[in-house]
């Protein structure tokens, strides 16, 4: 009689280790997805800042408006140097954001336009701009999914997820300036 | 850059269907931009295959979705799938309906790396969870980015899924539409499309309209396109307005092209419940003047009148003044038709593809590829074992 409640132990751990494995591969895949969120993130915030740059010094743009694009610009790209916080960076790209915002205006595009080259690197900061919306949301999503798994109690009590800290989504100002969504 | 892009479509590639043209318009427009695109669906035929699809094994009927959809799946299906991983070498995997039991759910687990959904339908809560409430999420969480093709789709992934998606609206290949005679060319008919004994498209409220059209313009002529029992329809319309409508039944693709560009005015008497309303843009893009209900998704399609005319919905005598209008005033139709025309281009395949690259890039980093999934599950783990004994017996 006891052997046969033995092999039912055996069996009912057994399972209860599989369930476990299976849950922290799932786990370790969220966290990789999530890498590779980050990095391409940190791909297209870097593409979008050194097109921001390259705008704003190669005198199409006003001089006034040229300053602030440039210093928001460098801000961004010295935030992503790795010294700085995450807040500081997400903070200095929401600047960005807002310089854009403030400089590119319809008539300003415009000008742009006409010039040799000014064409293609409005488009192509349209892009990049557009490719952080998308990076962002698709990180977020995947820290959502990531943080609700790592709430279960199973996953807390074994400690699935070892000491890979928790989660955090990027929150900043990525909206496309009104004149650029349209080109 | 040049991408390889496998896309995963999970009914059946011989059978007319939105998902399937979607997908296969797709992969046509990204050969047209230079990427590698190999097609992974359940074939019944492969004799008149593209070089460009794989054969997914042959589907099989089962009722899903409301309807008897042909999938494939099974042991020999999900053979097929790792092979197709394993020999694709490809930098994004893109499935459609992620979530539907073909090969879809399969590569969603066979695959890993940068894998990329499109959520089509919506569905709801219940059938999200009889797919099996592990199954669907260990498939959606290897997803790294998702696609709706409309609002309804996308409130049906974050309501009842969990996750998020972007918006990119399906394209309508614009040349395949395009004109080949000019609006004074055109016969002076109406058309309607849809399945006629369905309320929601509205052939009743048309139906209501035809006596006053008829008073003003005696031998203008509707034809109604669209599967449903014609006898059963026309029994209840007055003898005077069925002389004016000619039924054709169902119509498939190419003839509905044919009509769209032979017709001066299409009418879509919709009275609600479209999500998008894809064939305005094509009625617009085969260049036929539109005259449709002012339901949301059609007043934007239509630019709020501006690349066609909308009457109130429901109500058939503005839609009886809409169209005579049109009818009318040739310079003003035109200049409606003209508009449509470059209203369709903004639904292009050649811009919306632009869209679908932007996700690409966005969830891939440099030098990636997708690659098989053997950790983590135990079906996973099973089949490689499998293979590895297969391999050492020589093969199959």
């Amino acid at each position: 009689m006891s052997w046969w409640w033995l092999l039912v132990l055996v069996v009912v751990i057994g399972l209860f280790g599989l369930y476990l494995s299976m849950t922290a591969g799932r786990l370790d895949a969220l966290h990789k997805r999530i890498d590779t969120s980050e990095l391409s993130l940190d791909a297209q915030l870097l593409r979008r800042s050194s097109i921001a740059l390259e705008l704003a010094t190669s005198g199409l743009v006003d001089p006034a408006g040229a300053i602030v694009l440039a210093e928001a610009a460098h801000a961004a790209r010295t935030a992503a140097d790795g010294e700085a916080s995450a807040q500081d960076r997400a903070a200095a790209e929401s600047a960005l954001t807002q310089a854009l915002e403030a400089t590119l205006d319809e008539d300003e595009l415009a000008e742009v336009r006409l010039a040799p080259g000014g064409a293609e690197l409005i488009e192509e900061l349209a892009a990049s701009a557009r490719r952080v919306q998308l990076s962002r949301r698709f990180l977020n999503d995947a820290v959502r999914a990531c943080a609700q798994l790592r709430r279960q109690r199973m996953v807390r009590t074994f400690r699935l997820a070892g000491h890979t800290p928790w989660p955090q989504a990027v929150e900043l100002d990525d909206s496309i300036p009104e004149a650029l969504s349209a080109a | 850059m040049s991408l390889r892009v496998g896309l995963v479509c999970p009914y059946a590639w011989d059978v007319p269907g939105g998902v399937k043209s979607h997908v296969s318009d797709l992969a046509i427009t990204l050969r047209e931009h230079g990427h590698d695109v190999n097609v992974l669906a359940p074939v019944e035929e492969d004799a008149s295959l593209p070089e460009w699809v794989t054969d997914g094994g042959r589907p099989v009927a089962v009722p899903y979705n409301g309807s008897v959809a042909r999938l494939s799946f099974g042991v020999k299906a999900t053979r097929r799938v790792r092979a197709w991983i394993r020999g694709g070498d490809f930098d994004i995997v893109h499935i459609h309906e992620p979530l539907a039991p073909s090969l879809s759910v399969l590569t969603c687990w066979a695959a890993r790396g940068p894998l990329v959904a499109t959520w089509h339908s919506s569905q709801d809560r219940s059938r999200v969870l009889t797919a099996g409430y592990y199954v669907a999420q260990t498939a959606m969480e290897k997803l790294r980015g998702s696609i709706a093709v409309s609002a309804e789709a996308r409130r049906t992934l974050v309501g009842h899924v969990g996750g998020d998606a972007v918006l990119i609206p399906n394209g309508v290949r614009v040349q395949d539409f395009a004109p080949d005679s000019h609006d004074r060319q055109r016969r002076r008919e109406l058309l309607f499309l849809g399945r006629i004994e369905e309320p929601r498209k509205g052939l009743s409220v048309l139906v209501e309209a035809m006596p006053a059209i008829l008073d003003q313009v005696p031998d203008l002529t509707v034809i109604v396109a669209g599967p449903g029992d014609i006898d059963d329809v026309r029994k209840d319309i007055p003898e005077r307005v069925t002389r004016a409508l000619r039924f054709v039944g169902a119509v498939s693709d190419e003839r509905k092209q044919e009509l769209l560009r032979e017709v001066q005015v299409y009418v879509a008497p919709h009275t609600g419940g479209e999500s998008f309303g894809i064939v305005l843009v094509e009625a617009m893009a085969a260049g036929s003047c539109v005259v449709a209900s002012d339901i949301p998704a059609f007043r934007h399609v239509l630019e709020g009148g501006r690349a066609g005319r909308l009457f109130t919905a429901k109500d058939p005598a503005s839609l009886s003044n809409a169209v005579l209008s049109v009818l009318a005033d040739d310079a003003s139709r035109r200049a409606l038709v003209a508009r449509g025309h470059s209203r369709a281009e903004q639904y292009d395949w050649d811009t919306v593809v632009d869209d679908v690259l932007a996700v690409y890039e966005s969830v891939r980093v440099d030098g990636e590829k997708v690659s098989e999934d053997l950790r983590g599950q135990a079906l996973g783990r099973f089949a490689a074992r499998t293979n590895f004994i297969r391999g050492r017996r020589g093969g199959e």
